[in-house]
């Protein structure tokens, strides 16, 4: 159990004067469930590069696999030995079946001609090992998120891995999705499978993985056996610094009610949803992926009508047909994927903050004024201290946490009432992550009404007044967050 | 439309499409080439009058063409558009007034009707073209081949493949005459270029089609009306080829269905090599202008030398490629020099 | 029922089969030649050069490329040909050797042009078209050519055969060659590694990247390959009017890459059969050679062929449109 099966020493790497890598040592022993954790831009998805052989380290590393020195590590190299790794993305192709996924891909190196027969006995056999069953003549697109990962997880096997990284693989997982693939993975470990979890969070994965490898800035912090450490510890090891969970302070509903909604339903979506939401309130609502709750919050937005049920705000029952509706109601709404839709990464940052309000800074003949349109980016540029180079620098070169700031100032602009906060850390270094909560708690201080729709639990817990469960589409119970612990709350959403 | 990721490639990174300054000098590079090679002959106002006769055809048709590619799409229907307006109102010109002869009150009403008739008809066919793509949801690609088609085809049924000719003499000053000198299509074309550009830069309707260009999700989650801003991308476009089909009917003295075939990939050409980003949210008005200046002094010059036409298309060709190994080249240096 | 057709991976080739079986049931009554064999082997030679063409295009689409100098390449190569053969004699067999070869060479720039720069195909394309095109004609100044060998008069059939009424048939060569291209790019797209991993590319080129595939040689195969089927074709056009006019062929490249879409590849990559290109192209020729049977005249063809081509895209899209972006949840009852 405790021979090597991979062996790095002295791993440095330089990506253009920028040092990603500084001298790690890294080793796996056969069959255990390892996890690398560290921030974004620690080194841990450069140090995953290295070893599946797409980057190679600076020279003087010293890389072994199974006891063997390889000295010029390729993508072909790595996978020959044993190594497969499994991307946050899947890196499946949609438009092939379970079968060609699972057992073509291999296949293709071998030969010219492909031997479908083959290729469906290796899909089925890799299926097998792992107790799954999925029809091998569904195309990969028409799959869920879960399937789609079990897929991933028998390509690699068809390829004999001996060790198995997986990146951020429960990023997009229920938890009873993530329940199977530990599973999963555990009865790898009994076939003498590695398996590398590479997670920039303390995730449910770390139940059942034996040690844990912290990296911060392109330095490895240490090997840890996993009980001992928490979150907290974990915080401070990946950050180097002491982040306090202060709680929200100040009493929840002594604001007039701003938001109210009634007996909510959406087919498929989620069922007879009341709350309310008053103003300078932080409401979080908690719940996984696949309750409902990203679902709910496009409602609220106007981008998924519901069927039935209603919404007033201030009294005032609101139609909301589109979310330019919601947006000329006062509720605004920051979404979960920022890349996609949160920002228009690749145009500057000016346009990104006034998009919403382009309508209010035309001047004569309805041309923009663009006296006012700097002016509008200024003011919230600055007010919510955004660090930007310049303002018509793209936004994709904004740090993750300047970039969400973006999100919220395009929002501020057009002075909402309601904002809804779909998991506005995702991707965000601890330490800006601090900066986003301090400016929650300033916007609900002001008297905006706030929903925080967020899985992560000490964020909701830390940052609301009142704390709504979903679960299955349904919103099963109703906290007051100050008389709640993390352990309490945590344990309520993963109720199966 | 693509997803988001696909959208983090190298060039949207640094600006995309070409450089100003590259064109720029590519076009006095060139100019002063062509005065070397040509002694006395290519410096002169006839050369360049000549010049401002013939660009505004292709000017506004790649206007056309580059409205759309800003929104990541490609309107493959411009031709056939054009073709379509330059027919409907050559038929109604040549119903109505008798060719060659001057033109009382009553003949200037029926010109404004022929051409607000065909205008008309253009601005009709971009709105095809936009209910198309934005309400449907078909690649632009493949609905503006499909229009391209039946467009052509209505055309062709309309004319039976005749030619249209014979317009009065007042129709033909737009495609000959000038005004204190300047040729009276660089006027419409200088005219119609700046109106665009302002619209595409001081519009709120302009920014946002950058934005879709870049982000189409995106966009239409702050709240912009994605669907009426493309459907009204294609409408410009269908009226810029309109202007592009009178300038040419005047020119030509008639109309007929296939005309100008070989202008429609010549117009993707001009506009990435004026900077526009094939994937979409990049792109200026005065880089497509220099693009189109390159394009027609190389003309211009080839010609006066002698040389070929068709050998000009086949440089017209490699200045592409040229530029964009340029940026690419020019790209990833930037890149290194950046994370150094 | 419906909504198994609907996710069956063959579910556009099942679609256009009824389509074709519908108008082919409508012309057989509506006219008396559409069903006899003369009309059959008409069509067939009539379409060999779009078909061969197509089924280069469907690769190319396949891999998630696009060529529009395909044309160009086609000229290109039947005027090598051409020049060869008639100053230098030769046979039929080497008539297909230059033009392929000049079609893989003009290929083979398109691939490094396009994986090296890497600026979207249908720009370099295009690009690439301008400047094979332009170069032709600029060196042979346009002429046509009429002079070519006896031998290349004679168009070989395989087999020809007499019906009882006196009238003869033949399958001539170029009938042979579209189905033996057919043929052998289905095995290419079904049966072969590079077919397999052409798909993959297609449907997702991060992931070919990683699974280690050699990107740019798949890129060179696709679009060699494309120059090929376009040497072929253009040799095979050749034979069919007996002259080369160097604007017989360019202008056509939208109308293939039409019959290619209606067959159900998609634009972007990862899709498409080639019993659905097949099937593409036989809808516009059937649509072509049903309505000059009917009497319909020639101007009328076009507007049928661009109405098909326009509904069925959107029929497509808004479908496609209708089934995604749904979200599901289990809500607890």
């Amino acid at each position: 159990m405790d021979e090597c099966i991979l062996e790095m020493r002295h791993i440095s790497k330089n990506f253009g004067g920028v040092q990603a890598l500084k001298d790690v040592q890294f080793s796996l022993k056969r069959g255990e469930i390892h996890c690398l954790v560290g921030e974004n831009g620690s080194g841990k998805s450069t140090l995953i590069k290295i070893i599946s052989g797409v980057i190679s380290p600076e020279p003087g590393a010293h890389i072994a696999i199974q006891g063997h020195h390889v000295a010029h590590l390729t993508p072909g190299e790595s996978i020959a030995r044993g190594i497969q790794v499994i991307y946050q993305d899947l890196s499946l192709f949609p438009n092939l079946t379970v079968a060609e996924n699972i057992g073509g891909t291999r296949h293709l190196r071998e030969g010219l001609l492909v031997n479908w027969r083959k290729v469906r006995s290796v899909a089925t056999e890799a299926m097998t090992k792992i107790g799954v069953r999925l029809d091998p003549d569904r195309l990969v697109r028409d799959l869920s998120i879960a399937d789609r990962q079990i897929v991933a997880i028998c390509r690699a096997l068809a390829f004999d891995a001996k060790l198995v990284i997986m990146d951020e693989p429960t990023a997009s997982l229920t938890r009873t999705e993530v329940n199977a693939l530990l599973e999963v993975v555990q009865d790898l470990q009994r076939k003498e499978i590695t398996t590398l979890f590479v997670s920039h969070r303390l995730d449910e994965v770390i139940e059942i993985a034996q040690r844990v490898t912290i990296l911060r800035d392109g330095e490895k912090v240490g090997v840890f056996p996993v009980d001992e450490l928490d979150n907290q510890k974990l915080a401070l090891l990946m950050t180097g610094k002491k982040i306090s969970y202060a709680r929200i302070a100040g009493p929840s509903d002594t604001g007039d009610v701003l938001l109210e909604v009634k007996g909510l339903s959406k087919e498929s979506n989620y069922r007879d949803i009341s709350f309310t939401l008053h103003r300078g309130e932080v409401l979080g609502i908690i719940g996984l992926l696949g309750s409902g709750r990203t679902e709910l919050a496009l409602s609220l937005f106007g981008m998924n009508p519901p069927d039935w049920g209603q919404v007033l705000l201030e009294g005032k029952p609101l139609s909301l047909r589109s979310n330019r509706d919601a947006i000329v109601s006062g509720i605004a709404y920051v979404p979960e994927d920022r890349i996609g839709q949160g920002l228009v990464m690749p145009q500057p940052v000016t346009d990104n903050v006034v998009v919403t309000v382009m309508k209010r800074l035309c001047g004569r003949l309805g041309l923009l004024d663009l006296q006012k349109r700097r002016d509008t980016a200024t003011e919230w540029v600055q007010g919510l201290g955004i660090k930007i180079p310049s303002y018509e620098a793209p936004v994709q070169t904004l740090s993750g946490g300047n970039q969400q700031r973006v999100v919220l100032a395009k929002w501020m602009a057009t002075e909402p009432r309601v904002l809804i906060l779909d998991s506005p850390t995702v991707g965000i270094d601890v330490a800006a992550k601090s900066g986003i909560y301090d400016l929650i708690r300033k916007l609900a201080s002001s008297g905006i009404g706030i929903i925080l729709i967020s899985d992560e639990v000490p964020e909701v817990l830390h940052n609301s007044h009142r704390v709504l469960i979903m679960r299955k589409g349904r919103i099963v119970e109703t906290l007051d967050a100050s008389q709640t612990t993390e352990k309490e709350l945590s344990r309520k959403i993963h109720v199966a | 439309m693509t997803d988001g990721g696909a959208r983090f490639d190298l060039r949207n990174l640094l600006g995309g499409g070409s450089d100003i300054r590259t064109l720029a000098m590519l076009l006095v590079v060139l100019m002063g080439a062509f005065a070397v090679l040509l002694p006395g002959e290519f410096l002169r106002a006839a050369t360049f009058q000549a010049m401002a006769f013939q660009l505004p055809e292709l000017g506004l048709l790649a206007l056309a063409m580059a409205v759309t590619m800003l929104t990541g799409g490609i309107n493959l229907s411009i031709i056939a558009t054009a073709n379509m307006c330059g027919i409907v109102t050559a038929a109604i010109l040549t119903r109505t007034v008798p060719g060659d002869v001057a033109v009382g009150a009553a003949g200037a009403g029926y010109i404004l009707l022929a051409m607000t008739a065909g205008l008309v008809t253009s601005l009709l066919l971009g709105l095809l073209n936009g209910f198309i793509v934005a309400y449907l949801g078909v690649s632009p690609i493949l609905a503006t081949l499909g229009t391209m088609t039946l467009i052509d085809g209505i055309a062709v049924v309309l004319t039976k493949g005749r030619v249209i000719s014979g317009f009065p003499r007042a129709v033909l000053a737009i495609g000959n005459g000038d005004v204190l000198g300047f040729p009276v299509p660089m006027v419409i074309f200088l005219t119609t270029a700046l109106a665009v550009g302002v619209l595409l830069n001081r519009t709120p309707w302009g920014v946002s089609v950058y934005m879709i260009g870049s982000n189409q999700t995106a966009t239409e989650f702050s709240g912009v009306r994605v669907r009426s801003v493309l459907m009204r991308v294609y409408m410009l476009s269908g009226i810029l080829c309109g202007l592009a089909s009178l300038v040419m009917i005047s020119r030509f003295n008639s109309a007929k269905s296939g005309y100008a075939a070989s202008y429609l990939l010549v117009t993707v050409l001009a506009s990435v090599l004026g900077g526009v980003d094939p994937g979409g949210g990049f792109g200026r008005v005065p880089g497509l202008i220099l693009a189109l200046s390159i394009l027609q002094v190389v003309s211009s010059g080839l010609n006066l030398l002698g040389v070929s036409s068709h050998l000009t298309v086949a440089l017209w060709g490699g200045i592409i490629i040229f530029i964009t190994s340029l940026n690419l080249l020019r790209s990833s240096r930037r890149l290194s020099k950046r994370s150094a | 029922m419906w909504r198994r057709l609907r996710t069956h991976p063959q579910r556009n080739e099942i679609f256009l089969s009824f389509i074709i079986a519908a108008l082919s049931v409508y012309l057989g009554l509506a006219t008396r030649e559409f069903f006899s064999l003369e009309n059959l082997l008409d069509v067939l030679l009539s379409y060999s050069f779009l078909g061969i063409m197509s089924a280069g295009m469907l690769v190319v689409l396949i891999s998630g490329g696009i060529d529009i100098s395909f044309t160009a390449i086609a000229t290109v190569a039947q005027y090598t040909m051409s020049l060869i053969i008639i100053n230098y004699g030769g046979n039929l067999l080497l008539a297909f050797l230059i033009a392929g070869a000049v079609g893989i060479f003009l290929g083979s720039v398109n691939g490094f042009l396009i994986h090296y720069l890497k600026v979207p195909a249908i720009i370099i394309t295009i690009a690439t078209l301008n400047v094979f095109y332009g170069l032709l004609i600029a060196v042979t100044k346009g002429r046509w050519i009429y002079a070519f060998p006896t031998w290349f008069y004679r168009v070989p059939s395989l087999f020809s055969f007499t019906t009882a009424d006196g009238t003869e048939y033949a399958v001539t060569l170029p009938i042979v060659l579209l189905v033996a291209v057919f043929v052998s790019t289905a095995f290419l797209l079904r049966r072969t590694a590079v077919g397999r991993m052409l798909y993959a590319l297609g449907g997702n080129q991060e992931a070919a990247v990683r699974m280690g595939y050699n990107i740019l040689r798949l890129r060179l195969f696709v679009y060699c390959f494309m120059g090929l089927l376009a040497g072929v074709a253009s040799v095979v056009q050749a034979e069919i009017v007996q002259t080369v006019a160097p604007n017989s062929i360019v202008g056509r490249e939208l109308e293939v890459l039409a019959a290619v879409v209606l067959g159900g590849a998609s634009i972007t990559g990862g899709t498409g059969t080639l019993p659905g290109t097949v099937l593409g192209v036989s809808l516009v020729a059937m649509m072509h050679n049903g309505l000059t049977l009917m009497g319909v005249s020639s101007y009328w063809h076009q507007v049928f062929v661009g109405a098909v081509i326009v509904i069925s895209v959107s029929v497509t899209a808004w479908s496609q449109r209708a089934g995604r972006g749904r979200h599901r949840v289990e809500i607890e009852v």
